[in-house]
């Protein structure tokens, strides 16, 4: 990492700090938001020239907490209201940081702020895609373009998707808290599904050209660790984090040198990486320990992520527990996708007339590119190339980006030059 | 405290075939009884079916023509039924309120923060 990336992963990582415990001191997160970004900029200027100080967090509290003020007393300047935010503050000076060092929130009280901040970007109340962009934004500390360009749309969309939702959680008073034990696990698997979509949007990107998105990759893991660490005592928050550091392990094998995407059979094994399979193993050792034999569904996941890493090939693939994984993933989640992996499984475990049984039971995935690819595979090996390339052509229709197309396109001329 | 309508929508059909002054009334009042006494109730009324309903457009500006359409403004497949006003500390708290009233297991139930309007 050379300076300025260390001082980018400084100000995000404590960033996120100060701004989850300055929005509960002054009950408005998009505040916060606004001092916090003024703060980082204060901090761009002048930490390359003076370092970056020895208690990053402190300064950027301080900093951030009297740029609130002014935001605030700019705002009751006009509303001539004296809100009850303004009451609250005190003038910091600047020479006050080590006072503020003293009176820095506790560890403890810090994780809360941390959750309150999470639960809120995650509320039901707001839409998957505004839980998404401003958990990006917000807990990632994403600046907007690199989230437009993520999601593929115009930056002025994006920030007008940010403004709404925070106007919505100040307007509709979406609480800054954390949910009571009871519905705890609901919200708790609402901010899961969060970070597992950023994760599969980085590896299945909508549109455009990439195979898969590394930068969201990284973001979904970045979050997932956040999220570990918080509730190191959840295990399908410690089994998220397994999940996505194995499949990230895949990452780079994913394309070819030309940019092309490459299928797990295929892959250079070689070029996995080592670090992100044993790190995600601990932590699913880790997350089995704290689920008490009661696996959920990331957990599954996470044990077919590392049944595949561990295998030396395709071939030399544990199939028989892959396939039972399968069946007690599908026994959980009523899932089409789910069944069809199964069946690529059941494939390789016993051949292709009972993989193609498999795969024609499945229902609603008659728009599903990789459905298709799945029924040409193994009609091309129980030798019916004509049938195959029928269902391969469907699925270059059906393909979602560019990258997936040219791979199928490959398989279809493959499956031709057997009919000749 | 935050203010909030609570707008209760009804299966346009469903709610022709049986008022809230149907059977099931005694469920509404027991709603209101509770939420009155928790002092979370800050009024409410079920409404009259929509055929009784008229929507009003003034064109072209204010003081410009008064149109009428006799029924309601969108040809929906479900229609407003009834509200009521909370009172509560924020979203949370009203979405628990209006979970117990009948309208969100009938219909539906929309929750609008209220905007004051200051004279």
């Amino acid at each position: 990492m050379n300076a300025s990336d260390t001082l980018a992963e400084v100000l995000r990582s404590e960033g996120v700090r100060v701004l989850a415990t300055l929005a509960r001191t002054i009950g408005d997160l998009a505040v916060a938001e606004d001092a916090l970004s003024e703060a980082t900029i204060t901090a761009l200027d002048t930490w390359p020239r003076t370092g970056i100080p020895d208690n990053p967090r402190a300064w950027l509290a301080v900093v951030a907490r009297r740029k609130a003020l002014d935001l605030l007393r700019r705002e009751s300047a006009r509303s001539a209201k004296e809100t009850a935010a303004f009451r609250w503050g005190t003038e910091a000076a600047a020479d006050q940081i080590e006072e503020a060092i003293e009176a820095m929130e506790p560890e403890t009280s810090l994780r809360d702020d941390m959750l309150r901040l999470i639960f809120t970007c995650c509320h039901p109340a707001l839409g998957r895609e505004a839980q998404v962009a401003l958990s990006l934004r917000t807990l990632a500390r994403l600046e907007v373009p690199a989230i437009a360009r993520a999601f593929l749309v115009p930056e002025a969309t994006m920030a007008k998707r940010l403004v709404r939702v925070r106007s919505k959680i100040a307007t509709a008073r979406i609480p800054y808290a954390i949910p009571s034990d009871a519905e705890l696990p609901g919200r708790l698997a609402a901010v899961l599904a969060v970070v597992y979509l950023i994760a599969t949007e980085a590896h299945a990107p909508t549109g455009g050209d990439a195979v898969a998105r590394v930068d969201l990759e990284a973001e979904a893991i970045r979050l997932a660790r956040l999220l570990a660490g918080l509730m190191p005592d959840e295990p399908e928050t410690v089994s998220l984090l397994a999940l996505l550091l194995l499949t990230s392990a895949r990452t780079s094998a994913r394309t070819d040198a030309d940019g092309n995407p490459v299928t797990l059979a295929d892959q250079d094994r070689t070029r996995w990486s080592r670090a992100a399979i044993a790190e995600g193993s601990a932590w699913l050792s880790e997350a089995v320990n704290r689920s008490g034999g009661v696996a959920g569904s990331y957990q599954i996941q996470a044990h077919l992520a590392a049944a595949h890493s561990t295998a030396p090939s395709w071939q030399e693939t544990d199939w028989d527990r892959i396939v039972g994984l399968y069946d007690l993933l599908g026994s959980i989640t009523a899932n089409p996708v789910v069944a069809l992996n199964r069946a690529i499984a059941v494939t390789e475990r016993d051949g292709p007339e009972a993989g193609l049984a498999a795969l024609k039971v499945i229902a609603g995935l008659e728009y599903s590119h990789l459905w298709h690819a799945a029924l040409a595979d193994n009609l091309r090996r129980l030798g019916h190339p004509s049938e195959a390339a029928g269902e391969l052509h469907t699925a270059v229709t059906l393909a979602p980006s560019q990258a997936e197309q040219r791979l199928l396109q490959d398989r279809l001329r493959a499956v031709r030059s057997e009919l000749r | 405290m935050t203010r909030y309508v609570a707008l209760s929508y009804y299966d346009r059909n469903q709610y022709w075939d049986a008022l809230p002054e149907a059977e099931f009334a005694p469920e509404y009042t027991e709603f209101a009884r509770r939420a009155t006494e928790a002092g979370v109730m800050r009024g409410g009324e079920a409404l009259h079916p929509v055929t009784m309903s008229t929507t009003i457009t003034v064109s072209g500006g204010k003081g410009g023509d008064i149109l009428l359409v006799d029924g309601p403004y969108a040809e929906a497949k479900e229609v407003l039924g009834g509200y009521f006003l909370l009172e509560v500390a924020d979203l949370d708290e009203a979405i628990a309120w209006a979970a117990q009233n009948p309208g969100s297991w009938r219909g539906k139930i929309e929750l609008r923060p209220i905007a004051p309007i200051h004279a």
